[in-house]
C-alpha cells in the first residue's frame, strides 16, 4: 500500500465480501474504498477532495462516517478506509451529521460567499452541500482570509485563492495523472494556497482537467470565465473530434454559441480526462465576430494581445506567442473566421453565389475532368473531420458515382491505409495492460494527449516500455528501454530490436556511429525476449516524423508484425476521423467497412451499381499527378489545406497552381482555398452535426449536434447528395439517418449498428467494432464524479432516436444483405509494402542532416488559430540540432541558422537539444516561421519524393 | 512525596561544561552500554529494554520496548529519532541534543543493533543551529571513533546514521508529518490506519520512530539493566523523566526526576526544584504536558507525576513540559496565545484543524479585546466538539492527525475552569487584566 497508489474503481474480480451498512447488510469487496461500496449500495456519503480516477487523501473530512473498531464506534474518512469483512458503518448517526455539518461550516468559514458572481454558481458542490448537509446559517462573523485574486496560473487558468477549499484535487491531477507536479501546496494553516513553482508556470497540455474537477469556484478557464451561468446552458453528449483517441465530452451552449466541453468518464476510452486542445479548441466552432476590415495598427500592435483574433490573422496563420506576425489578406469573404456562403470564383475572387450556382460550377468542373480523362481524373483528398455517415456518402460519390479511387483521408501525413486496418488491432485498454508497449511513434503526448495519459498510468504502473522515437518524449522517462530513431532508421532499429545482428552492424555503417546505445537495445531485447512470439505485446504504431515518409515506418511495423506475430497494434493516426474515414473507404484501395477494393468490388457494385476499377493514388500521388502532365484534373479537397497538411508544401503548391479545377469542401478559410479552389462549398463543422465516429480502437460513438451551422453551411453528407444530383446521379439518401441505416448493411465491419445499438446504455462507452468482437460493454453510466460533471444527468443522448417498426428492422436488414451476395471479408494480415521489397534510404553522408518534424499540439492547424485562447500557446519554430552538430558550425543556442534542402530554405533560431541524434536536427510540424513562412514552415523543407530529407546547416550573416 | 534520590539517568554528564564532547563522554563511561549491547543478543537488548518499562517520552508514553517487539514481527528497516521538540515550553529534548549528543547516538546504536537496523535517521528541529553543529559533530566523531559506520568496534554489525534537519514546521514533529518530512515532502501526516509507522513508515517501509529522550535512557538501561531501570517510579511509569519547567515559578529550567514518587507540587514549590511562585502570587491553574493538554487547577497539584495519574486525572504528562500560570495571569490570553499558535501551525492538510484553528483564533482575539459575545462561549465549546467530539481527554478527533484535538484543549479549558473571567472580558469589553 502506498499513499501515492490506491485502487480507486471498484475491481470487479475481486472477492466479496459484506458490511453493514446503516443497519443494512451490504456486498463490498476486497480493496474497494468504504465510500465506493456504500455508493454502489446506494448510499451517496458527501465529499469534496475524493476523486474516483486518483488516490485518495482522506483531507477535506466530509466523508467521515463512524466505523465500529474494537475501541468503539470511531469517525473515519470513507474515501480512505477499505472496507473489511463484517465492518460496521453508520452514515447518518448524529456523530456523523455533525461532524459533517461541522466540516461544512468550517469549508464556509473562509469561503467568500460571492455565488452570485462566482463561475461556480450553480453547479457547485460546496453550494449543492450546504443546501443539503450544512448548517443554515453562518455562525461565523469574522473577517475572512484575504489573497490578491484572480492570479493566472497558467495561459489558460485563473486561480481564485479565497475561494479554494485545499481539496488537492488540481495538484493531486497535476502530478498523479499528467506526471506534471507544477502545482502544489505553500503555506501553512488556513493561508495554505495552491501555487506554481516560482519559475516555472502551470503549462500543463492538461490543465482544463484541474478546472472541471475543481468543486468549487477555485480554478476557472479563462475561455468561460463569466461567459454564462450554469443554468441558462444547454448540453449534449458528444465525442471529441479534435484528435482521434475519441474522447467523450459534454458539450454546453448557449444562445447558439459553444461556451464550454467537459469530459465525461468512459472508462476504456479517456477517464474523464481532456487535453486543453480539445476542451478549448470549441472557440474555433463559433468564430468570434470579425472586424471585416483590420486597422493597419492593429495588425502592427504584435505586443498586444488581439482577442478575438481578425480573420486576416485567422487567414496568414502567422501567430506565435500571442504575436501576429501574418501580412493581411483580403478578409471581407469571411464571417465569424468561417466559411458560410458558397462561392465561386470568378475573375480570380471568390464571389458569393447562391447553393444551385456553387453546385452547378462545381459539377461542370468534375464533368469536364471526367469527361476529358476518365474517372480518374478526378481525385478527393480530406475527410478526417467528416462524420462516418457523411464519409460514408463521399466514399459513395467518389468511388460509386465518380467512379475513381484517388481518394485519400490521409495527407501524406499518415500510414498505408491497407496497414492500418489490416493489422491485428489493440484498444486503449489492452495496450494499457500490456506487460510489454512497444511505441513507434512521435511524443504522443503532444499527438494523441489522453491516450498518453492512459498510457503514462500503465507505464507507471507494471507496464514495460520500449520506445522507439526521433527525439525524447513525454514518456522517455518512463521507459524501460529508449531506441532514438534517426531518419530513415527505423526498419534497421525494428530488426535490431527483434534480435538481427546484422541490422544492428548496418547502425553502425552511419558516419555518426548508431544512434542506439547497446545496454538499451539489450534491455529491450531481454523484454521481448520474455514474450515468445510477442504474445500480450501491443505496439502503438504513429508516425515518428513527418519528415520522413510513411512507407519508412510502414516497413518496420511490417519487420514487427512478422517478428511478433502474437502480437497487437494500436494505431496512432491523429487527425479527428481519420479511422471512420479509412473505415468509409476514403483512401485508395478501400471500400466502406473496412474492405479491401478486389474483396469487396463485386459487394459495392451491387450495393451502389459500380465500383472503381483500379486501384487509386493517395494524396501524394494525387499531387504529383496534378503537377505532372497527366491524370488528376480536377481536385476535391474535404476539409483539407494541401498548403498546410501536406509535408511537402512545394509540391502542394506546383499540385494546387497547375490551374486544374479545385472544389473546397470547408468550414473555414485556408490558404490552399483561398488561393487556389474555383468552388467553395461551406460545411458544417464538429458540434454542428449530429452522427458517429470511429476512434484508435475502431470503437464507434456517437457526436451529438449541438448549434446550428451558421450561414448556408450544410452538413457535408448533404453536399455529396446534392452534388450527386447536380451530376445527375442519385444518392439514394435524404438524411443522415438514411446514410446511417445504409452503412451498418453494407460496410461489413458495420454490420449490426443498430439505431438501437447505439442508443443502448452499454454504447455509453461507444461501440467496438465489428460488433462482438471487443469488450463487454459497461451498463453504466452514473458519473463516477459527480462533482466533475454537474448535471451530468441531464446530458441530452441526442443523435437519430431509435425508431420502432423502422423500414429497416432486422428482418429487412437481413434480406438486404442478402440480395447483396456475400460479404466480403474484413482486412486482415499485413499487407506487402508496394515494390515488394521494403523502402530504400539512400545512406547518410558526413555534411548532410537528416531532418525530423514531429508535431506540436499547439500548431497552426484551423482549431488553434480559430481559438483566440489557444494562438499564443504556439511554440515559437526553432532548429534543435545535438550540440555536436551546432558545434561544428560554430553557432550556439540563439544564433539564427540558415536550414536548407533540396526543396527550400529556412531561418531559425538554433536551439542545442542532446536528445536530437548527432546527424538529425528537428524542426516542429506545422508551426509557423515569421511573415516569410507562415502555416507549416518546415514544409517549405520537406521533400516528398525521398523517404528523408537531406538539410545542410549555413551561418546566416 | 518528597525529591527522591533517584539516579540521573539522561542528566548525569550535565554538569561537565564539555559534556558534549566524545573524550568526556568516553571519560564518563560512555559507549561503554553499546560495547555490553554488541555482545548480547539484538532479542537480548530488546528483552532488557522490554524490562525496563521504558514509556515514550514524546508525548504519547507508548511502551518503547512494545513499539519494537511489536516490529519484530516483520523486518524493520529504519529508525528514525525525532528531535523536532518545537512546541511553546518544550525544551527538554533540547538539553540533551546540545549538552550530551553521545548519550543519545548511543541509544540510536544500541536500538538500531536491537533491531537490527543499518540505516537510522536523526530528525532535528531546523532551529536548533548549535544542537544541529554538536549532534553532526557528535556524529563524526563517532564515525572516527569507529562507533558508528561499518562494523562497530568489530562486532560486524553496522549503521549509517544521518541527521537531517527540519524546515521549520511544528507538525513535523507528528512522526508521520516527520517521515514525509524526511522523505523530501510536504510535512502532512498521514492517516492512521493504515499509515502506522510501524507497517508503512519511512519510503513505505517498517519503521521505529523514537523521541529523543526515549533515546538517551537506553544506554543507562543497557548497562544498569531493565529491572534497575523498573524499580524506579511505580506502575507503568517507570524510570526518571526530563520536566520542562515554565512560567510563574522561581527557577524555570529541566529537572530529571524519578516518576510517580514526585508530585506536581515537589516540582513547583521544592526550593532545589521550581522554588515556589514568582511574586509572591499564588497558583492559579498549571498545563501538566505541554500546551496540547487540558489545564489543572490547584487542586490536581499533589497529583503525582505519573503518565497514568494524571492521564486519569483528565490530562497527560505529554511532553513533560509543565507550565505554571499564576494570579496573574488572564486566561482568555493565555488561551488565546496558544490557540494563536496552533492557528500558524496547523499543517492546512485537513479541514476542521486548517479552518477551526484560525475561527477559534479569531474568536479568542476578539474576546480578549474587548469584542466578545456571550454566545461566543458556546461557540467556541462547539467548534472545539466540531474538531474533537466531546471534547474530553484522551480526544476523540475529526481531523487526520493529533493537532487538531490539541487545539480545543486550552480553549475548552479555560472555558470550564474560568467561564467567569471570560465573561468579564466580555461584560466590561476589555481585559481586566491590561
Amino acid at each position: 500500500m502506498s499513499r501515492t497508489g490506491g485502487a480507486p474503481l471498484t475491481d470487479e474480480s475481486a472477492e466479496e465480501l459484506t458490511i453493514t451498512l446503516d443497519g443494512r447488510t451490504v456486498v463490498a469487496r476486497t480493496g474497494e474504498l468504504l465510500i465506493a461500496a456504500a455508493e454502489r449500495a446506494g448510499t451517496y456519503i458527501p465529499r469534496f477532495c475524493y476523486h474516483p480516477r486518483m488516490a485518495p487523501v482522506g483531507m477535506c473530512r466530509m466523508c467521515l462516517v463512524e466505523v465500529d473498531s474494537p475501541r468503539g464506534a470511531t469517525l473515519q474518512p470513507a474515501c480512505f478506509i477499505p472496507v473489511a469483512d463484517g465492518m460496521v458503518v453508520g452514515t447518518t448517526s448524529e456523530k456523523v451529521k455533525k461532524a459533517q455539518d461541522g466540516v461544512l461550516e468550517f469549508l464556509l468559514a473562509n469561503h467568500p460567499l460571492d455565488c452570485p458572481i462566482c463561475d461556480k454558481g450553480g453547479e457547485c458542490p460546496l453550494q449543492d452541500q450546504t443546501l443539503a448537509y450544512g448548517p443554515g446559517e453562518s455562525r461565523f462573523v469574522e473577517e475572512k482570509r484575504h489573497f490578491e485574486k484572480p492570479i493566472a496560473i497558467s495561459d489558460l487558468v485563473l486561480l481564485d485563492r479565497e475561494r479554494c477549499i485545499q481539496c488537492a484535487r488540481c495538484t493531486r491531477f497535476a502530478s498523479e495523472v499528467a506526471g506534471e507536479a507544477q502545482i502544489d501546496f505553500a503555506g501553512r494553516g488556513e493561508l495554505v494556497e495552491v501555487a506554481t513553482f516560482p519559475t516555472e508556470p502551470f503549462s500543463s497540455y492538461f490543465s482544463g482537467n484541474t478546472v472541471q474537477i475543481c468543486p468549487v469556484g477555485a480554478l476557472t478557464a479563462t475561455p468561460y470565465r463569466f461567459t454564462a451561468r450554469p443554468w441558462d446552458l444547454d448540453q449534449v453528449e458528444s465525442t471529441c473530434t479534435t484528435c482521434s483517441v475519441g474522447c467523450r465530452v459534454a458539450v454546453q451552449s448557449s444562445s447558439n454559441r459553444l461556451t464550454r466541453l467537459l469530459g465525461i468518464d468512459s472508462d476504456p476510452v479517456n477517464h474523464g480526462w481532456l487535453c486543453d486542445k480539445g476542451r478549448f479548441a470549441y472557440e474555433s466552432v463559433n468564430g468570434d465576430e470579425i472586424d471585416a476590415s483590420p486597422t493597419e495598427a492593429a495588425l502592427a500592435d504584435v505586443e498586444v494581445d488581439v482577442a478575438p483574433a481578425t480573420a486576416a490573422q485567422v487567414v496568414s496563420l502567422g501567430v506565435s506567442r500571442g504575436q501576429f506576425m501574418g501580412e493581411a489578406h483580403e478578409t471581407g469573404r469571411f464571417e465569424h473566421g468561417r466559411l458560410v456562403e458558397p462561392r465561386v470564383r470568378k475573375s480570380g475572387e471568390l464571389v458569393p453565389v447562391s447553393w444551385g450556382e456553387a453546385l452547378a460550377a462545381a459539377a461542370a468542373g468534375l464533368e469536364g475532368a471526367r469527361d476529358a480523362g476518365g474517372p480518374s481524373a478526378v481525385a478527393v483528398i480530406g475527410g478526417a473531420r467528416l462524420t462516418n455517415e457523411s464519409a460514408y456518402a463521399w466514399a459513395k460519390l467518389a468511388k460509386g458515382i465518380i467512379g475513381t479511387d484517388s481518394v485519400d483521408a490521409q495527407l501524406g501525413d499518415g500510414l498505408p491505409a491497407e496497414l492500418v486496418l489490416g493489422l491485428p488491432r489493440a484498444t486503449i485498454d489492452a495496450a494499457c495492460a500490456a506487460p510489454l508497449l512497444i511505441t513507434l511513434a512521435g511524443d504522443l503526448r503532444e499527438e494523441l494527449p489522453v491516450l498518453f495519459l492512459r498510457l503514462r498510468e500503465a507505464v507507471t504502473g507494471s507496464t514495460s516500455l520500449i520506445e522507439m522515437a526521433p527525439t525524447p518524449t513525454a514518456l522517455t522517462a518512463l521507459a524501460t528501454a529508449s531506441l532514438p530513431l534517426r531518419p530513415g532508421e527505423a526498419p534497421l532499429v525494428a530488426r535490431a530490436l527483434c534480435g538481427d545482428d546484422a541490422a544492428v552492424t548496418e547502425l553502425t555503417t552511419h558516419p555518426e556511429g548508431s544512434a542506439i546505445d547497446d545496454a538499451a537495445l539489450n534491455v529491450a531485447r531481454q523484454a521481448l525476449a520474455g514474450r515468445p512470439g510477442g504474445e500480450g505485446v501491443v505496439v502503438v504504431l504513429g508516425r515518428p516524423s513527418y519528415a520522413e515518409s510513411g512507407d519508412v515506418v510502414a516497413e518496420a511495423a511490417r519487420v514487427l508484425a512478422r517478428a511478433l506475430p502474437g502480437a497487437t497494434f494500436l494505431p496512432a493516426l491523429r487527425r479527428g476521423n481519420v479511422f471512420g474515414a479509412l473505415d468509409m473507404g476514403l483512401a485508395p484501395g478501400l471500400l466502406p467497412g473496412r474492405v479491401g477494393l478486389e474483396s469487396g468490388r463485386q459487394w459495392f457494385t451491387a450495393a451502389w451499381g459500380a465500383a472503381p476499377e483500379a486501384t487509386g493514388l493517395d494524396t501524394a500521388a494525387i499531387l504529383s499527378s496534378m503537377a505532372g502532365a497527366a491524370g488528376v484534373t480536377a481536385l476535391i479537397l474535404l476539409g483539407a489545406d494541401p498548403l498546410s497538411d501536406f509535408p511537402d508544401r512545394a509540391a502542394a503548391r506546383q499540385a494546387l497552381s497547375a490551374g486544374h479545377f479545385v472544389v473546397a469542401v470547408t468550414g473555414h478559410p485556408s490558404e490552399s482555398v483561398d488561393a487556389y479552389a474555383d468552388v467553395v462549398l461551406p460545411c458544417s463543422v464538429a458540434h454542428e452535426r449530429p452522427g458517429t465516429s470511429t476512434n484508435i480502437e475502431g470503437r464507434v460513438s456517437r457526436l451529438g449536434q449541438k448549434l446550428t451551422a451558421p450561414g448556408f453551411a450544410w452538413p457535408d453528407w448533404m453536399i455529396a447528395t446534392e452534388l450527386a444530383a447536380a451530376l445527375g446521379a442519385d444518392l439514394g439518401v435524404s438524411s443522415a439517418n438514411d446514410l446511417a441505416d445504409e452503412l451498418r448493411v453494407t460496410a461489413p465491419a458495420y454490420f449490426g449498428l443498430t439505431p438501437a445499438v447505439l442508443h443502448s446504455s452499454a454504447a455509453h462507452d461507444g461501440i467496438l467494432l465489428p460488433i462482438g468482437a471487443g469488450d463487454a460493454p459497461r451498463a453504466d453510466v452514473e458519473p463516477i464524479d459527480p462533482i466533475a460533471l454537474p448535471g451530468v444527468e441531464s446530458v441530452e443522448q441526442q443523435g437519430a432516436p431509435p425508431r420502432s417498426g423502422s423500414a429497416m428492422g432486422d428482418g429487412v436488414v437481413q434480406d438486404r444483405i442478402a440480395t447483396l451476395g456475400s460479404p466480403p471479408a474484413l482486412l486482415a494480415g499485413v499487407p506487402a509494402s508496394e515494390g515488394g521489397d521494403g523502402v530504400h534510404v539512400p545512406p547518410a553522408d558526413n555534411y548532410a542532416l537528416r531532418l525530423v518534424s514531429t508535431r506540436r499540439l499547439y500548431d497552426a492547424g484551423s482549431s488553434v488559430t480559430g481559438s483566440p485562447s489557444l494562438t499564443p500557446l504556439v511554440p515559437p519554430l526553432v532548429v534543435r540540432a545535438n550540440p555536436y552538430d551546432l558545434d561544428r558550425l560554430g553557432a550556439t543556442t540563439g544564433d539564427q541558422v540558415r536550414v536548407r534542402s533540396a526543396r527550400g530554405d529556412l531561418v531559425l533560431p538554433a536551439q542545442a537539444d542532446d536528445g536530437v541524434p548527432r546527424g538529425a536536427v528537428a524542426i516542429d510540424f506545422n508551426v509557423p516561421a515569421g511573415p516569410e513562412a507562415p502555416g507549416n514552415a518546415v514544409a517549405i523543407l520537406i521533400d516528398s519524393r525521398s523517404p528523408v530529407t537531406d538539410v545542410r546547416l549555413e551561418s546566416v550573416g | 512525596m518528597a525529591i527522591t534520590d533517584a539516579p540521573k539517568i539522561v542528566t548525569a554528564r550535565l554538569g561537565y561544561t564539555d559534556s558534549h564532547t566524545l573524550e568526556r563522554y568516553l571519560a564518563t563511561g560512555g559507549y561503554e552500554g553499546l560495547r555490553k549491547a554488541l555482545t548480547m543478543t539484538p532479542e537480548a537488548v530488546a528483552h532488557e529494554v522490554d524490562t525496563a518499562s521504558l514509556l515514550g517520552r514524546g508525548g504519547a508514553g507508548f511502551p518503547a520496548g512494545r513499539k519494537w517487539s511489536m516490529l519484530r514481527k516483520t523486518a524493520i528497516t529504519y529508525l528514525v529519532v525525532n528531535g523536532d521538540e518545537s512546541e511553546p515550553a518544550t525544551f527538554k529534548d533540547h538539553l540533551l541534543i546540545e549538552r550530551d549528543p553521545h548519550q543519545i547516538l548511543e541509544g540510536v546504536l544500541i536500538s538500531a543493533y536491537a533491531l537490527q537496523v543499518t540505516q537510522a535517521f536523526i530528525y532535528l528541529r531546523g532551529e536548533f543551529a548549535l544542537g544541529l553543529e554538536r549532534l553532526q559533530e557528535a556524529v563524526n566523531d563517532a564515525y572516527a571513533h569507529g562507533a558508528v559506520g561499518a562494523d562497530i568496534f568489530g562486532s560486524g554489525f553496522s549503521l549509517d546514521v544521518v541527521v537531517h534537519p527540519g524546515a521549520g514546521a511544528y507538525i513535523c514533529g507528528e512522526e508521520t508529518a516527520l517521515l514525509e518530512s524526511l522523505e523530501g515532502k510536504r510535512g502532512f501526516p498521514r492517516i492512521k490506519p493504515p499509515f502506522f509507522p510501524a507497517v508503512y513508515g519511512l519510503y513505505n517501509e517498517p519503521t521505529v520512530v523514537n523521541n529523543v529522550e526515549t533515546m538517551a535512557n537506553i544506554p543507562w538501561i543497557i548497562t544498569n539493566g531493565g529491572a534497575a531501570f523498573a524499580a524506579l517510579g511505580a506502575g507503568r511509569s517507570a524510570g526518571t523523566r526530563l520536566f520542562a519547567l515554565a512560567g510563574h515559578v522561581r527557577n524555570p529550567g529541566t529537572y530529571e526526576l524519578e516518576m510517580v514518587k514526585t508530585t506536581f507540587r515537589d516540582l513547583i514549590y521544592a526550593p532545589v526544584l521550581g522554588g515556589g511562585i514568582t511574586g509572591g502570587n499564588t497558583l492559579k491553574a498549571f498545563i501538566p504536558g505541554g500546551v496540547s493538554a487540558p489545564w489543572f487547577g490547584p487542586d490536581k497539584v499533589d497529583l503525582p507525576l505519573g503518565q497514568d495519574e494524571v492521564g486519569e486525572a483528565g490530562s497527560m504528562l505529554g511532553s513533560g513540559s509543565v507550565v505554571v500560570m499564576d494570579s496573574s495571569t488572564c486566561m482568555v490570553r493565555a488561551a488565546w496565545r496558544i490557540t494563536k499558535f496552533f492557528a500558524r501551525e496547523s499543517c492546512g492538510q485537513c479541514t476542521p484543524c486548517r479552518e477551526g484553528a484560525g475561527w477559534l483564533e479569531r474568536i479568542m482575539y476578539r474576546i480578549e479585546n474587548g469584542d466578545g459575545r456571550e454566545e461566543d462561549l458556546d461557540l467556541l465549546m462547539d467548534l472545539c466538539d466540531n474538531i474533537s467530539p466531546g471534547v474530553a481527554w484522551p480526544p476523540q478527533q475529526t481531523t487526520i492527525c493529533v493537532l487538531g484535538p490539541s487545539i480545543p484543549s486550552s480553549i475548552a479549558s479555560g472555558i470550564r475552569m474560568f467561564r467567569d473571567e471570560f465573561l468579564v472580558h466580555v461584560k466590561d469589553g476589555g481585559c481586566p487584566f491590561d
